[in-house]
């Protein structure tokens, strides 16, 4: 099985394997469902990867499993070298909701993660890299409002900011911003890029919005439900960094067309 | 100027075409001349019923007797005789069932609400003593605890600790799947997602049910006194009532509904400090 993996990275490329899941499958058993068939994924180091497919094809499940929250039934998980097996630090989380408690400014809900791994004092001391995420993300200012204060795309920007905050290696991305209106969502997008070029962070995204994986990944997994797998992994090459131009590229109409084409055999057998 | 501008029949146009909202003057009047207004109107009808004969004063007197007593029961009040003595016993029992139920009724809700064991094996028992006509049980405590005071503290508790259970177990279920599998994520431990997650997500809830048992606490306190004698507030309505002296039942009910607003404005206040994010804390989410 590994040797599938190794073909797929480009010829000369040294990359460092971050991710690497073999055979993984996930069933149900009380609804007797088989949500993910024996998928094998490796992400490398800085790498952004998308997997796409329709509602309840299993790739939440599979991020899930990636993220410790959920055993497979089968097969490993491996994040630098060390198995899954439970929630790990190195590993920042963003949802389909900003998920912002009322109760704690933007502050304090951004170094949420630390306090709780680490204690209040612990949190304290990350307050000087609170502020610089928060100016990262275009949030200067906004430390001490409370989330309600907040629109939609502020808030999903303060949970960025919460999910770098312990500067994880890997971020997975649950439709983060599918809650968004179209505009802020092209933007959230871009800054999302920013970030991951930035840090040379490793990026996986579960979406359902075939431009939306285009315009951000290196690699689309085209996942097809009933049992969960991978039918294509798309290589994008558009160069970096990508630009909302691109989107009215005819390259970029070709990948989209073909991830589409892949959808609908796939979905509907 | 141009071909841009639409044109204009200038003629015979209105400048603005301003109009008001089409409010009735009965929903436009202010809340303050509103309020005083059914207050005029229902102490005239009060009067014009008890002026013109048509009840015996025995069963409602004027407002005018009314008011003559409200003012005589608050100068006892205020001189500190044996009234003030009744008054106080009343409020110790409120005060002292509304803490046991808050108290008891927190430590039931999170077993009911964070524990599988609680929601399974205790929660059917809470609903069944729940659905009991709970005031039959007044003879009960009086039998186990005298006619002191602790019989009517009991059933004041017992009588307001439901909603405060239910309350609190509502409240912790409250957090959405996010919230939990954030906390999960940011590999949170049990009791910190209780801490840091649950309870502050369910103190509306929360409140909402320690709103209503701070209300049915006196009720509780009041129906003890009733069933169980004693020498409180209860027990002087009790009494006044059977000299068919109906104008002091009436001031003593009114000071006596001072000591609901008492805890229930606590309860308010406190609820306003600590769920500063929760934003219609007021009289109207206590009766749902």
């Amino acid at each position: 099985m590994s040797v599938v993996s190794n073909l797929k990275a480009p010829a000369g490329h040294v990359a460092r394997p971050v991710f690497q899941l073999r055979g993984v499958s996930k069933s149900f058993a009380r609804r007797n469902v088989q949500a993910l068939d024996k998928v094998d994924l490796t992400l490398e180091q800085g790498q952004f990867a998308s997997v796409i497919g329709a509602s309840g094809c299993g790739k939440s499940t599979l991020l899930k499993i990636m993220a410790g929250l959920t055993p497979p039934s089968s097969g490993s998980v491996m994040l630098s070298g060390k198995p899954v097996l439970g929630p790990r630090r190195d590993i920042g989380m963003m949802f389909q909701q900003a998920t912002l408690f009322p109760w704690r400014t933007t502050l304090e809900n951004i170094v949420l993660p630390i306090e709780i791994q680490d204690g209040k004092k612990a949190a304290l001391a990350v307050h000087d890299r609170a502020h610089a995420l928060l100016d990262l993300v275009g949030l200067r200012g906004f430390d001490k409002v409370y989330p309600s204060e907040l629109s939609g795309g502020m808030a999903q920007r303060a949970a960025m900011c919460r999910m770098l905050i312990a500067e994880p290696d890997v971020l997975l991305l649950d439709e983060p911003f599918s809650a968004l209106d179209e505009i802020s969502r092209d933007f959230m997008n871009m800054e999302l890029q920013r970030i991951c070029l930035e840090r040379n962070a490793t990026a996986f995204l579960v979406t359902h919005s075939i431009p939306e994986a285009v315009i951000l990944s290196d690699v689309v997994y085209v996942m097809s439900p009933r049992p969960g797998r991978f039918v294509e992994a798309v290589q994008i090459d558009l160069p970096r960094p990508r630009t909302l131009d691109m989107l009215s590229d005819p390259l970029f109409g070709r990948y989209t067309k073909q991830i589409r084409g892949r959808l609908d055999k796939g979905a509907f057998i | 100027m141009s071909g841009i501008q639409p044109t204009v029949a200038g003629e015979g146009l209105p400048p603005d075409t301003i109009w008001d909202e089409n409010l009735s003057w009965f929903d436009a009047l202010p809340r303050a001349v509103s309020m005083f207004g059914l207050l005029v109107v229902f102490l005239g009808l009060w009067q014009l019923v008890t002026g013109l004969g048509l009840v015996s004063p025995i069963i409602l007197p004027s407002p005018w007797r009314t008011a003559q007593d409200l003012v005589f029961v608050g100068q006892s009040l205020l001189s500190g005789n044996y009234m003030l003595a009744a008054f106080w016993i009343t409020a110790q029992e409120v005060i002292f069932g509304f803490v046991l139920a808050v108290g008891i009724g927190v430590a039931l809700g999170i077993l009911v609400g964070e524990t599988t064991f609680g929601e399974r094996a205790v929660m059917p028992y809470i609903v069944a003593i729940d659905t009991m006509p709970k005031l039959a049980f007044a003879p009960l405590f009086v039998a186990w605890m005298g006619f002191g005071i602790a019989s009517k503290v009991a059933l004041a508790a017992f009588i307001s600790i439901f909603p405060v259970v239910v309350g609190t177990a509502a409240g912790l279920h409250a957090a959405d799947p996010n919230a939990r599998m954030l906390f999960k994520s940011i590999g949170a431990s049990r009791w910190q997602t209780l801490i840091k997650l649950k309870i502050p997500t369910g103190l509306p809830q929360f409140f909402t049910g320690v709103k209503i048992a701070s209300i049915s606490v006196v009720a509780g306190a009041i129906a003890g006194e009733f069933l169980g004698g004693g020498r409180g507030f209860g027990e002087l309505i009790r009494v006044a009532a059977s000299q068919l002296d109906t104008p002091r039942v009436f001031s003593l009910i009114i000071y006596l509904s001072l000591l609901g607003l008492m805890t229930f404005g606590t309860v308010v206040w406190i609820q306003k400090r600590f769920v500063f994010w929760h934003r219609d804390s007021n009289l109207q989410d206590s009766h749902k």
